[in-house]
């Protein structure tokens, strides 16, 4: 970890260390890095052969839409109060987002932790309270929290709309596809203080690729593209850990059991990467009365999707990038969002659209 | 009986919570006047009980606003809605160059207020008047029912003396002119969000809540060449330059190491997701001056203890037209955007 404050200076002795001259592909799996990538300007220093490209790492960007048209079905219930972290709210459904229902008359509060969501359930016994489940091992473990809160104390009204998502199953979807060229990757800090680093271990092996598992600061950044550079000239793939203050080899042990307790994984369906196996969580068979999708009865709910035009998918793959999409800051802005990804506050194409500072105004 | 109840000396017959006939106009809401409003309020103008103020001005250029009050919740700390409607208003009139004289009240009361909260409320504005040097010359009050609003909106409109030969506008910025932000921003927006998510920081963040037309008298009585101000409120900092860039059809730069923002409000910021360049200020000034005169202005807002942080941001430039750009620390640029949406509604 770098010790010293990142400037100006220390910025370009930092870089110096990077000789590595053929074309690298890194991609930042995870969207705080890549909104921390945007923010900082990262991209504006890197030498023009090293590309960073954003992953699948923002939760609410790989909900799929059938997912978030189950939500507004919900939120249209008398009886119901959705509780939701902040970034879902705007994501647009076919009949309009959470918030707009909200301005209708719909019951839609945001929350800061799903333990406040039960504290509601606990309030308003007359109500279910159905909190929005999104997150990967990060925010699972938490949700499992409330979760046996709930069970312990024999709250009945709680329940969640499960779309947690797991991160080592979408990084082997990506490197099996074909379509996806990346070099190396720089690992989320944040999921891997729950799971280590041992599960990465795969990349390096079986597909020999440089792996740095980095933390948020513009210098965490920049040391670990110097190390994934490295990597990479000396043909020396392995998983680095760049955030030890963060992050253990073993991972977070009570984090992973009470994670296990509740859930269980399934093939789950990602925006634009389709059904990958094994790579979301469902409440286990023995706590289905805390599934709202079950509760309510619309798990076999037929959804419709329209086109249009969003291509989410491809840029959560990696193939493009925001700037490439049509509707990129004409028709779709965080004011007026086509797809998720100009939503959420880790979404790639929010990023490039708030942060543009290089790409609009010249170096 | 009817009960009692005191409050700071004076015997107040209270149906304890106000309703619907309190707003009536009769003896219930003669009673509130004299026992609520003018006990908090009071001056020669309100005591006539006219239904217009009468106001002698000679030949002055005047300046005149209104701004209503909304915030939620209606105590937060580092202020309440009353002492914000007095300040939003006088700080309107005072980076006009106006000197702040006379506000108006209007007040939409939802039925079941306590009166003690009420009370409070004008205890609070009656005191930011006088210490802002403003009077309260008219007022209305309604009240509605239950759910038809929450709690209490406050509507002040305030009228300010603009002295003779000042001419405030953005297009009088050059490139070159300095861009002076009078202390740390963000702290208002974090205070409400904190206050109404009852999130807990420590050490407790603090609204910025403040009347800010001494220290701007302070900084035109120096006699610096100075191009135009502006309270960013909602919108936060970012946005307001980026209107005075699109106004001026000139570029801002600033330098991220210069701004200020105190530690918690980063702190906060980054757990939340949140911009502290976006969050409303309610007691803050931003200042384009001639670069020759950035110094001295920057000594002088300085002195005051609310300016006691101010800092040299940014400079206008010829470059990239009616847009704000950052240098970040790391010696990159990001383009500041105008704010998208509404993280926060209700914010003041
Ligand atoms: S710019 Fe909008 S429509 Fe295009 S991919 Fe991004 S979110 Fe979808």
């Amino acid at each position: 970890m770098l010790k010293l404050k990142l400037n100006k200076i220390t910025v370009k002795k930092l870089l110096k260390g990077i000789n590595n001259e053929s074309h690298i592909r890194i991609m930042e799996v995870c969207g705080t890095h890549t909104m921390a990538i945007a923010k900082a300007g990262i991209k504006q220093l890197l030498p023009a052969n090293i590309e960073l490209i954003s992953g699948p790492g923002c939760p609410v960007c790989v909900t799929a839409q059938e997912d978030i048209e189950r939500i507004l079905i919900l939120a249209k219930k008398r009886e119901v109060i959705i509780t939701t972290f902040g970034d879902m709210l705007r994501v647009p459904g076919s009949t309009g987002s959470l918030q707009e229902m909200q301005a209708q008359g719909a019951d839609v509060r945001i929350v800061y932790s799903p333990l406040d969501a039960v504290n509601l359930a606990r309030n308003n016994p007359e109500k279910e309270i159905v909190f929005l489940a999104v997150g990967f091992e990060t925010t699972t473990p938490t949700v499992a929290f409330a979760l046996e809160d709930a069970h312990k104390t024999g709250v009945d009204n709680f329940s969640i709309v499960c779309m947690h998502k797991l991160v080592i199953p979408a990084l082997k979807a990506l490197l099996s596809d074909q379509e996806t060229e990346i070099h190396g990757f720089l690992l989320p800090g944040h999921v891997s203080t729950i799971i280590g680093t041992i599960p990465y271990e795969f990349i390096p092996r079986e597909y020999q690729r440089a792996c740095v598992v980095s933390g948020f600061e513009p210098g965490d950044i920049l040391e670990s593209i110097l190390f994934i550079s490295r990597q990479l000239e000396n043909a020396d793939y392995k998983v680095e850990n760049q955030y030890k203050r963060g992050v253990k080899t073993e991972g977070n042990k009570i984090a992973l059991e009470i994670m296990d307790k509740y859930f269980t994984p399934f093939n789950s369906l990602w925006r634009g990467m389709g059904e990958i196996k094994d790579s979301g969580l469902r409440l286990r068979p023995e706590y289905v009365q805390y599934d709202a999708i079950f509760k309510f009865g619309l798990q076999d709910t037929l959804v419709q999707l329209a086109p249009s035009g969003c291509i989410c998918g491809n840029i959560l793959k990696g193939i493009l990038k925001p700037e490439e999409c049509a509707l990129f800051s004409k028709m779709c802005t965080p004011a007026f969002p086509v797809g998720p990804c100009m939503v959420s506050s880790e979404g790639a194409c929010a990023a490039s659209y708030y942060y543009a500072g290089g790409e609009v105004i010249g170096r | 009986m009817q009960p009692v109840i005191i409050m700071r000396g004076v015997k107040l017959l209270a149906d304890e919570r106000i309703l619907l006939s309190h707003g009536a106009g009769g003896l219930k809401t003669q009673r509130l006047i004299r026992e609520v409003f003018q006990k908090n309020l009071g001056n020669a103008y309100l005591q006539q009980e006219l239904d217009s103020a009468l106001i002698k001005f000679s030949s002055h250029k005047i300046a005149f606003t209104t701004d209503s009050y909304v915030v939620s919740p209606i105590f937060f700390p580092g202020g309440d809605i009353g002492k914000l409607s007095v300040c939003g208003t006088v700080n309107d009139l005072a980076v006009m160059g106006a000197k702040p004289l006379y506000l108006t009240l209007g007040l939409i009361i939802e039925e079941g207020l306590p009166v003690e909260e009420l009370d409070k409320l004008m205890f609070s504005l009656g005191n930011t008047a006088r210490e802002a040097g403003v009077q309260i010359v008219a007022g209305d009050t309604k009240v509605v029912e239950h759910g038809a609003c929450d709690k209490i909106f406050i509507n002040t409109s305030g009228i300010g003396i603009v002295p003779p030969n000042l001419d405030l506008r953005p297009q009088k910025m050059v490139p070159g002119d300095k861009i002076i932000v009078s202390g740390p921003v963000g702290n208002h927006g974090i205070a409400i969000l904190a206050a109404r998510e009852s999130l807990d920081f420590s050490p407790p963040l603090a609204s910025d809540c403040t009347y800010l037309n001494y220290l701007i008298d302070g900084v035109l009585n120096t006699g610096a060449s100075i191009k135009c101000m502006r309270d960013p409120t909602r919108g936060g900092l970012a946005t307001t330059l980026n209107e005075l860039a699109q106004q001026a059809n000139l570029g801002i730069k600033l330098h991220e190491e210069a701004l200020p923002v105190q530690p918690q409000v980063k702190g906060a910021c980054s757990m939340l997701g949140l911009d502290p360049l976006y969050l409303a200020n309610e007691g803050k000034v931003i200042i384009v001056v001639a670069n020759k005169d950035a110094r001295q202005v920057l000594e002088e807002i300085r002195k005051y203890d609310i300016g006691k942080n101010a800092s040299i941001i940014g400079e206008v430039t010829d470059a990239h037209c009616s847009k704000v750009v950052m240098e970040t620390e790391l010696g990159t640029l990001r383009v500041l955007r105008m704010l998208e949406g509404d993280p926060l509604p209700r914010i003041c």
